[in-house]
Protein backbone atom coordinates (compact mmCIF):
# COMPACT_ATOMS: atom_id res chain seq x y z
CA UNK A 1 0.00 0.00 0.00
CA UNK A 2 1.36 3.35 -0.98
CA UNK A 3 0.00 6.84 -0.57
CA UNK A 4 0.60 8.99 -3.64
CA UNK A 5 -1.53 12.09 -3.53
CA UNK A 6 -1.98 15.64 -2.42
CA UNK A 7 -2.66 15.91 1.30
CA UNK A 8 -3.88 18.81 3.38
CA UNK A 9 -1.39 19.96 5.98
CA UNK A 10 -2.81 19.50 9.49
CA UNK A 11 0.19 21.07 11.23
CA UNK A 12 3.56 22.41 10.13
CA UNK A 13 5.06 23.35 13.44
CA UNK A 14 8.33 25.04 14.28
CA UNK A 15 9.85 22.88 17.04
CA UNK A 16 13.07 24.77 17.68
CA UNK A 17 16.02 26.26 15.84
CA UNK A 18 15.69 24.82 12.31
CA UNK A 19 13.59 21.78 13.26
CA UNK A 20 9.99 21.45 12.05
CA UNK A 21 7.23 18.86 12.28
CA UNK A 22 4.81 18.33 9.42
CA UNK A 23 1.54 16.47 10.07
CA UNK A 24 -0.76 15.03 7.40
CA UNK A 25 -3.53 12.45 7.52
CA UNK A 26 -2.90 8.96 6.19
CA UNK A 27 -4.73 5.64 6.45
CA UNK A 28 -1.56 3.71 5.81
CA UNK A 29 0.35 2.51 8.86
CA UNK A 30 4.05 2.92 8.10
CA UNK A 31 6.82 0.76 9.50
CA UNK A 32 9.25 2.48 11.82
CA UNK A 33 12.27 3.61 9.81
CA UNK A 34 10.29 4.31 6.65
CA UNK A 35 10.11 7.74 5.04
CA UNK A 36 8.00 9.83 2.70
CA UNK A 37 8.91 11.96 -0.31
CA UNK A 38 7.40 15.39 0.36
CA UNK A 39 7.06 18.36 -1.95
CA UNK A 40 5.13 21.55 -1.46
CA UNK A 41 3.53 23.26 -4.41
CA UNK A 42 5.05 26.53 -3.34
CA UNK A 43 8.49 27.70 -4.29
CA UNK A 44 10.85 27.13 -7.12
CA UNK A 45 12.46 23.83 -6.32
CA UNK A 46 12.21 20.60 -8.21
CA UNK A 47 12.58 17.43 -6.22
CA UNK A 48 10.55 16.09 -3.31
CA UNK A 49 12.52 15.73 -0.08
CA UNK A 50 12.81 12.45 1.83
CA UNK A 51 11.50 12.93 5.38
CA UNK A 52 11.37 10.30 8.13
CA UNK A 53 8.29 9.10 9.93
CA UNK A 54 8.63 10.56 13.42
CA UNK A 55 5.38 9.17 14.68
CA UNK A 56 2.12 7.71 13.47
CA UNK A 57 -1.01 7.54 15.58
CA UNK A 58 -4.75 7.75 14.97
CA UNK A 59 -4.30 8.37 11.25
CA UNK A 60 -1.92 11.24 11.84
CA UNK A 61 1.43 10.97 10.14
CA UNK A 62 4.13 13.05 11.80
CA UNK A 63 7.23 13.86 9.79
CA UNK A 64 10.15 15.57 11.52
CA UNK A 65 12.61 17.52 9.41
CA UNK A 66 15.47 19.97 9.61
CA UNK A 67 15.64 22.94 7.30
CA UNK A 68 18.98 22.36 5.64
CA UNK A 69 18.53 23.94 2.24
CA UNK A 70 16.18 25.62 -0.15
CA UNK A 71 13.69 22.75 -0.51
CA UNK A 72 13.14 22.12 3.19
CA UNK A 73 13.01 25.89 3.73
CA UNK A 74 10.14 26.09 1.26
CA UNK A 75 8.37 23.16 2.92
CA UNK A 76 8.72 24.88 6.31
CA UNK A 77 6.89 27.94 4.94
CA UNK A 78 3.77 25.98 4.06
CA UNK A 79 0.65 26.65 6.09
CA UNK A 80 -2.12 24.54 7.63
CA UNK A 81 -4.66 23.51 4.96
CA UNK A 82 -2.12 23.97 2.15
CA UNK A 83 -1.86 20.95 -0.11
CA UNK A 84 1.37 19.03 -0.09
CA UNK A 85 2.54 16.16 -2.31
CA UNK A 86 3.04 12.96 -0.31
CA UNK A 87 4.52 9.69 -1.60
CA UNK A 88 5.14 6.76 0.71
CA UNK A 89 5.77 5.04 2.97
CA UNK A 90 9.06 4.18 1.30
CA UNK A 91 12.10 2.09 2.21
CA UNK A 92 12.47 -1.09 4.19
CA UNK A 93 12.10 0.19 7.75
CA UNK A 94 13.17 -1.67 10.85
CA UNK A 95 12.28 -5.34 11.11
CA UNK A 96 10.78 -5.34 14.58
CA UNK A 97 10.73 -9.14 14.76
CA UNK A 98 14.54 -9.14 14.70
CA UNK A 99 14.84 -6.73 17.62
CA UNK A 100 15.08 -8.88 20.72
CA UNK A 101 17.16 -8.82 23.88
CA UNK A 102 18.69 -5.77 25.46
CA UNK A 103 18.36 -2.88 23.00
CA UNK A 104 20.01 0.54 22.79
CA UNK A 105 18.73 3.31 20.53
CA UNK A 106 21.34 5.92 19.69
CA UNK A 107 20.31 9.09 17.89
CA UNK A 108 22.02 12.34 17.01
CA UNK A 109 20.47 15.63 15.91
CA UNK A 110 17.73 15.28 13.30
CA UNK A 111 18.68 11.58 13.23
CA UNK A 112 16.35 11.12 16.19
CA UNK A 113 13.45 11.57 13.73
CA UNK A 114 12.81 7.88 12.92
CA UNK A 115 13.77 6.68 16.38
CA UNK A 116 10.68 7.89 18.25
CA UNK A 117 8.30 5.82 16.16
CA UNK A 118 10.72 2.91 16.42
CA UNK A 119 10.79 3.22 20.20
CA UNK A 120 7.00 3.30 20.37
CA UNK A 121 6.96 0.04 18.43
CA UNK A 122 9.41 -1.67 20.76
CA UNK A 123 8.43 -0.04 24.06
CA UNK A 124 7.69 -3.42 25.58
CA UNK A 125 11.32 -4.35 25.03
CA UNK A 126 12.42 -1.45 27.22
CA UNK A 127 15.19 -0.04 25.08
CA UNK A 128 17.70 2.41 26.54
CA UNK A 129 17.72 5.64 24.58
CA UNK A 130 20.82 7.78 24.01
CA UNK A 131 20.24 11.10 22.28
CA UNK A 132 22.96 13.57 21.32
CA UNK A 133 22.56 17.18 20.26
CA UNK A 134 24.86 20.06 19.37
CA UNK A 135 23.23 22.55 21.75
CA UNK A 136 19.44 22.79 21.74
CA UNK A 137 17.56 19.56 22.43
CA UNK A 138 14.21 18.75 20.86
CA UNK A 139 11.42 16.17 21.00
CA UNK A 140 12.77 14.61 24.18
CA UNK A 141 9.34 14.37 25.81
CA UNK A 142 8.19 11.90 23.18
CA UNK A 143 10.73 9.37 24.29
CA UNK A 144 8.96 8.97 27.65
CA UNK A 145 7.30 7.78 29.75
CA UNK A 146 7.83 4.04 29.46
CA UNK A 147 11.47 4.29 28.61
CA UNK A 148 13.92 2.26 30.54
CA UNK A 149 16.50 4.99 30.53
CA UNK A 150 17.02 8.21 28.57
CA UNK A 151 20.54 9.60 28.36
CA UNK A 152 20.77 13.08 26.84
CA UNK A 153 24.10 14.54 25.75
CA UNK A 154 24.85 17.98 24.35
CA UNK A 155 28.16 19.23 23.03
CA UNK A 156 28.00 22.33 25.21
CA UNK A 157 26.55 20.57 28.24
CA UNK A 158 23.55 22.88 28.22
CA UNK A 159 21.19 19.95 28.70
CA UNK A 160 22.13 16.56 30.08
CA UNK A 161 25.71 15.36 29.89
CA UNK A 162 28.44 17.35 28.17
CA UNK A 163 30.25 15.77 25.22
CA UNK A 164 29.37 13.33 22.48
CA UNK A 165 26.69 10.67 22.78
CA UNK A 166 29.20 8.08 21.58
CA UNK A 167 31.21 8.61 24.78
CA UNK A 168 28.28 7.64 26.98
CA UNK A 169 27.31 4.26 25.61
CA UNK A 170 29.07 1.01 26.23
CA UNK A 171 27.80 -1.11 23.37
CA UNK A 172 28.92 -4.29 25.17
CA UNK A 173 25.96 -3.83 27.52
CA UNK A 174 23.55 -4.57 24.67
CA UNK A 175 22.44 -7.33 22.34
CA UNK A 176 21.30 -4.88 19.68
CA UNK A 177 22.17 -1.26 18.96
CA UNK A 178 20.12 0.89 16.59
CA UNK A 179 21.49 4.18 15.37
CA UNK A 180 20.58 7.16 13.24
CA UNK A 181 22.39 10.49 13.09
CA UNK A 182 25.46 12.21 11.73
CA UNK A 183 27.73 9.94 9.69
CA UNK A 184 30.64 10.29 12.08
CA UNK A 185 28.47 9.26 15.03
CA UNK A 186 27.04 6.24 13.25
CA UNK A 187 30.48 5.18 12.07
CA UNK A 188 31.78 5.18 15.64
CA UNK A 189 28.79 3.22 16.91
CA UNK A 190 28.90 0.70 14.08
CA UNK A 191 32.65 0.17 14.43
CA UNK A 192 32.35 -0.33 18.20
CA UNK A 193 29.50 -2.80 17.75
CA UNK A 194 31.27 -4.80 15.06
CA UNK A 195 34.40 -5.00 17.23
CA UNK A 196 32.39 -6.26 20.19
CA UNK A 197 30.17 -8.54 18.14
CA UNK A 198 27.04 -6.60 18.94
CA UNK A 199 24.26 -6.62 16.38
CA UNK A 200 23.81 -3.13 14.95
CA UNK A 201 21.32 -1.49 12.58
CA UNK A 202 21.84 1.94 11.08
CA UNK A 203 19.38 4.16 9.25
CA UNK A 204 21.27 5.95 6.48
CA UNK A 205 20.70 9.21 4.68
CA UNK A 206 21.66 10.24 1.14
CA UNK A 207 20.61 12.74 -1.48
CA UNK A 208 17.65 11.25 -3.38
CA UNK A 209 15.78 12.05 -6.54
CA UNK A 210 13.11 9.37 -7.06
CA UNK A 211 12.91 7.87 -3.56
CA UNK A 212 11.64 4.58 -4.99
CA UNK A 213 14.79 2.83 -6.23
CA UNK A 214 14.83 3.80 -9.89
CA UNK A 215 17.39 6.57 -10.31
CA UNK A 216 20.33 5.01 -8.43
CA UNK A 217 21.30 8.42 -7.10
CA UNK A 218 21.44 7.37 -3.44
CA UNK A 219 23.52 4.20 -3.57
CA UNK A 220 26.11 3.34 -0.95
CA UNK A 221 28.89 0.79 -1.20
CA UNK A 222 28.21 -2.21 1.00
CA UNK A 223 29.94 -5.53 1.43
CA UNK A 224 27.30 -6.91 -0.92
CA UNK A 225 27.81 -4.33 -3.63
CA UNK A 226 25.92 -1.12 -4.30
CA UNK A 227 22.71 -0.72 -2.34
CA UNK A 228 20.03 1.92 -2.74
CA UNK A 229 19.41 3.81 0.49
CA UNK A 230 15.83 4.56 -0.59
CA UNK A 231 14.80 1.04 -1.54
CA UNK A 232 17.23 -1.49 -0.04
CA UNK A 233 17.50 0.75 3.05
CA UNK A 234 17.40 3.19 4.68
CA UNK A 235 17.95 0.62 7.45
CA UNK A 236 21.05 -1.53 7.01
CA UNK A 237 22.59 -4.24 9.12
CA UNK A 238 25.96 -2.98 10.33
CA UNK A 239 27.68 -6.13 9.08
CA UNK A 240 26.81 -5.09 5.50
CA UNK A 241 28.20 -1.58 5.84
CA UNK A 242 31.75 -0.60 4.99
CA UNK A 243 32.93 1.63 7.84
CA UNK B 1 -11.15 11.27 -26.48
CA UNK B 2 -8.70 12.12 -29.21
CA UNK B 3 -6.59 9.42 -30.79
CA UNK B 4 -3.22 9.35 -29.04
CA UNK B 5 -2.08 6.18 -30.76
CA UNK B 6 1.17 6.48 -32.70
CA UNK B 7 2.88 4.04 -35.03
CA UNK B 8 6.60 4.37 -34.34
CA UNK B 9 9.11 2.15 -36.12
CA UNK B 10 6.39 -0.38 -36.85
CA UNK B 11 5.35 -0.62 -33.20
CA UNK B 12 2.04 0.57 -31.86
CA UNK B 13 2.40 3.11 -29.05
CA UNK B 14 -0.93 3.51 -27.27
CA UNK B 15 0.16 7.06 -26.58
CA UNK B 16 3.35 8.99 -27.34
CA UNK B 17 4.58 9.09 -23.73
CA UNK B 18 7.64 6.97 -22.94
CA UNK B 19 9.52 6.80 -19.64
CA UNK B 20 13.09 7.94 -20.28
CA UNK B 21 16.15 5.81 -19.80
CA UNK B 22 17.87 6.13 -16.44
CA UNK B 23 14.88 7.60 -14.68
CA UNK B 24 12.62 4.59 -14.56
CA UNK B 25 14.84 1.60 -13.82
CA UNK B 26 13.21 -1.35 -15.56
CA UNK B 27 9.73 -0.19 -14.62
CA UNK B 28 9.17 -2.29 -11.52
CA UNK B 29 9.59 0.44 -8.90
CA UNK B 30 7.09 2.69 -10.64
CA UNK B 31 4.71 -0.20 -11.26
CA UNK B 32 4.28 -0.33 -7.48
CA UNK B 33 2.82 3.18 -7.77
CA UNK B 34 0.76 2.92 -10.96
CA UNK B 35 0.17 0.60 -13.89
CA UNK B 36 3.15 1.37 -16.13
CA UNK B 37 1.39 -0.57 -18.90
CA UNK B 38 -0.56 2.66 -19.46
CA UNK B 39 2.56 4.21 -20.97
CA UNK B 40 3.45 4.17 -24.64
CA UNK B 41 6.79 2.60 -23.75
CA UNK B 42 9.62 2.32 -21.28
CA UNK B 43 13.27 2.88 -22.10
CA UNK B 44 15.47 0.74 -19.90
CA UNK B 45 18.23 1.95 -17.63
CA UNK B 46 21.27 2.46 -19.86
CA UNK B 47 22.89 -0.92 -20.40
CA UNK B 48 26.51 -1.73 -21.06
CA UNK B 49 27.97 -5.02 -22.20
CA UNK B 50 29.43 -5.75 -18.76
CA UNK B 51 27.74 -4.70 -15.55
CA UNK B 52 28.88 -1.40 -14.07
CA UNK B 53 29.03 -0.18 -10.49
CA UNK B 54 28.69 3.45 -11.50
CA UNK B 55 30.41 6.49 -10.09
CA UNK B 56 31.70 7.18 -6.59
CA UNK B 57 30.88 10.34 -4.69
CA UNK B 58 27.87 12.58 -5.01
CA UNK B 59 25.60 11.44 -7.82
CA UNK B 60 22.81 14.02 -7.67
CA UNK B 61 22.73 17.79 -7.41
CA UNK B 62 19.65 19.95 -7.74
CA UNK B 63 19.95 23.26 -9.56
CA UNK B 64 17.28 25.91 -10.14
CA UNK B 65 14.60 23.82 -11.88
CA UNK B 66 17.18 21.33 -12.97
CA UNK B 67 18.90 18.18 -11.80
CA UNK B 68 22.50 17.22 -12.37
CA UNK B 69 23.39 13.55 -12.23
CA UNK B 70 26.55 11.53 -12.37
CA UNK B 71 25.28 8.00 -11.90
CA UNK B 72 27.87 6.56 -14.28
CA UNK B 73 25.68 3.95 -15.96
CA UNK B 74 25.33 1.64 -12.97
CA UNK B 75 23.58 -1.31 -14.58
CA UNK B 76 23.47 -5.12 -14.50
CA UNK B 77 24.94 -5.60 -18.00
CA UNK B 78 23.28 -6.80 -21.22
CA UNK B 79 23.36 -10.51 -20.38
CA UNK B 80 21.65 -10.03 -17.04
CA UNK B 81 19.12 -7.77 -18.74
CA UNK B 82 18.26 -10.47 -21.24
CA UNK B 83 17.90 -13.17 -18.62
CA UNK B 84 16.14 -11.15 -15.93
CA UNK B 85 15.12 -7.50 -16.30
CA UNK B 86 13.62 -7.82 -19.76
CA UNK B 87 11.10 -10.29 -18.38
CA UNK B 88 10.02 -7.74 -15.83
CA UNK B 89 9.59 -5.12 -18.54
CA UNK B 90 7.78 -7.45 -20.95
CA UNK B 91 5.01 -8.19 -18.46
CA UNK B 92 3.82 -4.57 -18.57
CA UNK B 93 2.12 -4.67 -21.99
CA UNK B 94 4.02 -1.68 -23.30
CA UNK B 95 6.88 -1.17 -25.72
CA UNK B 96 10.23 -2.19 -24.31
CA UNK B 97 13.13 -0.07 -25.44
CA UNK B 98 16.62 -1.27 -24.56
CA UNK B 99 18.99 1.65 -24.07
CA UNK B 100 22.50 0.50 -24.93
CA UNK B 101 25.70 2.40 -24.19
CA UNK B 102 29.31 1.48 -24.80
CA UNK B 103 32.93 2.48 -24.41
CA UNK B 104 34.11 0.91 -27.64
CA UNK B 105 32.57 -0.02 -30.96
CA UNK B 106 32.96 -3.69 -30.06
CA UNK B 107 30.90 -3.14 -26.91
CA UNK B 108 28.06 -1.81 -29.03
CA UNK B 109 28.31 -4.59 -31.60
CA UNK B 110 28.35 -7.45 -29.11
CA UNK B 111 25.57 -5.82 -27.12
CA UNK B 112 23.40 -5.39 -30.20
CA UNK B 113 24.02 -9.00 -31.25
CA UNK B 114 22.77 -10.19 -27.87
CA UNK B 115 19.74 -7.90 -27.99
CA UNK B 116 18.90 -9.04 -31.53
CA UNK B 117 17.70 -12.35 -30.13
CA UNK B 118 15.83 -10.83 -27.22
CA UNK B 119 12.27 -9.64 -26.98
CA UNK B 120 13.07 -5.92 -26.96
CA UNK B 121 10.93 -3.86 -29.33
CA UNK B 122 13.45 -1.13 -30.10
CA UNK B 123 17.13 -0.55 -29.41
CA UNK B 124 18.03 2.98 -28.35
CA UNK B 125 21.71 3.36 -29.07
CA UNK B 126 23.16 5.73 -26.51
CA UNK B 127 26.08 7.52 -28.10
CA UNK B 128 25.83 10.30 -25.62
CA UNK B 129 26.29 9.37 -21.97
CA UNK B 130 28.28 12.19 -20.38
CA UNK B 131 29.11 10.35 -17.19
CA UNK B 132 31.49 7.68 -18.28
CA UNK B 133 35.10 8.77 -18.35
CA UNK B 134 36.42 6.95 -21.37
CA UNK B 135 34.40 6.96 -24.56
CA UNK B 136 30.66 7.18 -24.12
CA UNK B 137 30.11 10.73 -25.13
CA UNK B 138 32.95 10.84 -27.63
CA UNK B 139 30.72 8.93 -30.03
CA UNK B 140 28.12 11.63 -29.76
CA UNK B 141 30.26 14.71 -30.33
CA UNK B 142 31.64 14.30 -33.83
CA UNK B 143 29.31 13.45 -36.70
CA UNK B 144 31.87 11.30 -38.55
CA UNK B 145 32.55 9.11 -35.49
CA UNK B 146 28.82 8.78 -34.89
CA UNK B 147 28.29 7.88 -38.55
CA UNK B 148 30.86 5.07 -38.42
CA UNK B 149 29.43 3.73 -35.16
CA UNK B 150 25.83 3.77 -36.30
CA UNK B 151 26.73 2.29 -39.68
CA UNK B 152 28.57 -0.63 -38.10
CA UNK B 153 25.73 -1.24 -35.66
CA UNK B 154 23.12 -0.95 -38.42
CA UNK B 155 24.80 -3.69 -40.41
CA UNK B 156 24.22 -6.25 -37.67
CA UNK B 157 21.16 -4.81 -35.91
CA UNK B 158 17.91 -6.67 -36.60
CA UNK B 159 15.80 -4.52 -34.29
CA UNK B 160 14.44 -1.07 -35.01
CA UNK B 161 17.36 1.21 -34.24
CA UNK B 162 16.88 4.57 -32.54
CA UNK B 163 20.02 6.62 -31.95
CA UNK B 164 20.08 8.86 -28.89
CA UNK B 165 21.88 12.11 -29.60
CA UNK B 166 23.88 14.25 -27.24
CA UNK B 167 23.15 17.96 -26.97
CA UNK B 168 26.91 18.28 -26.71
CA UNK B 169 27.32 17.35 -30.38
CA UNK B 170 29.31 19.85 -32.45
CA UNK B 171 26.33 20.39 -34.74
CA UNK B 172 22.91 18.91 -34.09
CA UNK B 173 21.63 19.08 -37.69
CA UNK B 174 24.85 17.49 -39.01
CA UNK B 175 24.76 14.83 -36.32
CA UNK B 176 21.12 14.03 -37.04
CA UNK B 177 21.75 13.79 -40.77
CA UNK B 178 24.85 11.63 -40.27
CA UNK B 179 22.94 9.13 -38.13
CA UNK B 180 20.11 8.98 -40.65
CA UNK B 181 22.55 8.38 -43.48
CA UNK B 182 24.27 5.65 -41.46
CA UNK B 183 20.97 3.81 -41.23
CA UNK B 184 19.27 4.87 -38.01
CA UNK B 185 15.53 4.22 -38.05
CA UNK B 186 14.83 7.04 -35.61
CA UNK B 187 16.56 9.61 -33.44
CA UNK B 188 15.97 10.42 -29.82
CA UNK B 189 17.18 13.56 -28.12
CA UNK B 190 18.35 15.19 -26.00
CA UNK B 191 20.50 13.38 -23.51
CA UNK B 192 21.64 15.46 -20.55
CA UNK B 193 23.73 18.60 -21.06
CA UNK B 194 27.29 18.47 -19.77
CA UNK B 195 27.38 20.75 -16.75
CA UNK B 196 29.24 21.55 -13.55
CA UNK B 197 28.69 22.55 -9.93
CA UNK B 198 31.32 23.63 -7.43
CA UNK B 199 31.36 23.27 -3.66
CA UNK B 200 32.93 26.62 -2.82
CA UNK B 201 33.67 25.68 0.79
CA UNK B 202 35.43 22.45 -0.10
CA UNK B 203 36.93 24.26 -3.11
CA UNK B 204 36.27 21.37 -5.42
CA UNK B 205 33.82 20.14 -8.00
CA UNK B 206 30.70 18.60 -6.46
CA UNK B 207 31.15 15.57 -8.69
CA UNK B 208 34.18 13.29 -8.64
CA UNK B 209 34.08 13.29 -12.46
CA UNK B 210 34.02 17.11 -12.44
CA UNK B 211 31.19 17.34 -14.94
CA UNK B 212 27.72 15.83 -14.81
CA UNK B 213 24.56 15.74 -16.92
CA UNK B 214 21.92 18.44 -16.49
CA UNK B 215 18.26 17.58 -17.05
CA UNK B 216 14.85 18.86 -16.01
CA UNK B 217 12.75 21.92 -16.86
CA UNK B 218 15.90 24.08 -16.99
CA UNK B 219 17.01 22.38 -20.23
CA UNK B 220 13.62 22.29 -21.98
CA UNK B 221 13.92 25.30 -24.27
CA UNK B 222 17.31 24.09 -25.49
CA UNK B 223 16.02 20.56 -26.01
CA UNK B 224 13.02 21.86 -27.91
CA UNK B 225 15.24 23.83 -30.27
CA UNK B 226 17.44 20.79 -30.89
CA UNK B 227 14.46 18.51 -31.52
CA UNK B 228 13.14 21.03 -34.01
CA UNK B 229 16.51 21.26 -35.76
CA UNK B 230 16.79 17.47 -35.94
CA UNK B 231 13.29 16.96 -37.22
CA UNK B 232 13.98 19.48 -39.97
CA UNK B 233 17.27 17.82 -40.87
CA UNK B 234 15.98 14.23 -41.31
CA UNK B 235 13.08 12.22 -42.70
CA UNK B 236 13.18 9.51 -40.03
CA UNK B 237 10.97 9.99 -36.96
CA UNK B 238 12.23 11.76 -33.87
CA UNK B 239 11.61 10.97 -30.23
CA UNK B 240 11.86 14.21 -28.27
CA UNK B 241 12.86 14.74 -24.68
CA UNK B 242 14.47 17.17 -22.31
CA UNK B 243 12.66 18.64 -19.34
CA UNK B 244 9.15 17.63 -20.37
CA UNK B 245 6.99 18.03 -17.27
CA UNK B 246 3.49 18.70 -18.53
CA UNK B 247 1.09 18.10 -21.37
CA UNK B 248 1.90 21.57 -22.69
CA UNK B 249 5.60 20.72 -22.81
CA UNK B 250 4.82 17.47 -24.61
CA UNK B 251 2.67 19.27 -27.19
CA UNK B 252 5.49 21.73 -27.83
CA UNK B 253 7.88 18.87 -28.61
CA UNK B 254 5.31 17.18 -30.83
CA UNK B 255 4.64 20.39 -32.72
CA UNK B 256 8.42 20.82 -33.07
CA UNK B 257 8.58 17.46 -34.83
CA UNK B 258 8.67 14.68 -32.23
CA UNK B 259 6.47 11.67 -33.04
CA UNK B 260 6.82 10.38 -29.50
CA UNK B 261 8.32 11.93 -26.38
CA UNK B 262 10.20 10.73 -23.29
CA UNK B 263 9.71 11.89 -19.75
CA UNK B 264 12.65 11.67 -17.37
CA UNK B 265 13.30 14.01 -14.47
CA UNK B 266 9.58 14.72 -14.11
CA UNK B 267 9.13 11.16 -12.83
CA UNK B 268 11.15 12.20 -9.78
CA UNK B 269 9.26 15.43 -9.28
CA UNK B 270 5.95 13.59 -9.22
CA UNK B 271 5.97 9.82 -9.48
CA UNK B 272 3.00 9.60 -11.83
CA UNK B 273 3.89 12.59 -14.01
CA UNK B 274 3.64 10.44 -17.15
CA UNK B 275 -0.03 9.74 -16.45
CA UNK B 276 -0.71 13.45 -15.91
CA UNK B 277 0.98 14.21 -19.21
CA UNK B 278 -1.09 11.61 -21.09
CA UNK B 279 -4.27 13.07 -19.58
CA UNK B 280 -3.25 16.63 -20.38
CA UNK B 281 -2.40 15.67 -23.97
CA UNK B 282 -5.86 14.21 -24.38
CA UNK B 283 -7.53 17.26 -22.83
CA UNK B 284 -5.57 19.66 -25.01
CA UNK B 285 -6.47 17.84 -28.21
CA UNK B 286 -10.14 17.71 -27.23
CA UNK B 287 -10.17 21.38 -26.30
CA UNK B 288 -8.73 22.26 -29.70
CA UNK B 289 -11.03 19.95 -31.62
CA UNK B 290 -8.08 17.85 -32.80
CA UNK B 291 -9.05 14.23 -33.37
CA UNK B 292 -5.63 12.70 -33.86
CA UNK B 293 -2.33 13.70 -32.33
CA UNK B 294 -0.61 13.13 -35.66
CA UNK B 295 -2.45 16.19 -36.98
CA UNK B 296 -0.10 18.43 -35.01
CA UNK B 297 3.16 16.47 -35.30
CA UNK B 298 5.89 18.62 -36.77
CA UNK B 299 3.61 21.51 -37.76
CA UNK B 300 6.15 24.15 -36.73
Amino acid sequence: MMKNDMSKIIENKHICDNIFELVVLSDIVPLPGQFYMIKGLNGDYLLPRPISVHNYQDGKLRLLYRVSGHGTDQISRMKVNDNIQVLGPLGNGFDIALLNGKIAIVGGGIGIAPLLYLMKNIESKKPDVYLGFKDETFCLEGFGPNRNELIVVTEDGNTGHKGYVTDFINVKDYDIVITCGPEIMMEKIIRACLEKNVEVYASMEKRMACGVGACLGCVINTKNGNKRVCKDGPVFNGTDLTV
Amino acid sequence: MANLKVDFLGKVFKNPVVAASGTFGFGEEYNDIYDVGLLGGISSKGLTLKSKQGNEGIRLWETPMGLMNSIGLQNPGVESFISREINIMKQYKTNVIANLGGNTLDDYLIGVKLLNDSEVDIIELNISCPNVKEGGMAFGIKADIAYNTVKAVREICRKPLMVKLSPNAESIPEMAAACEEAGADALSLINTINAMAIDIYARKSVFNNYYAGLSGPAVKPIALRMVHQSAKAVKIPVCGMGGISSGVDAIEFIMAGASIIQVGTANFVKADSCLDIIKELDEFLDSQGIRDIKEITGII
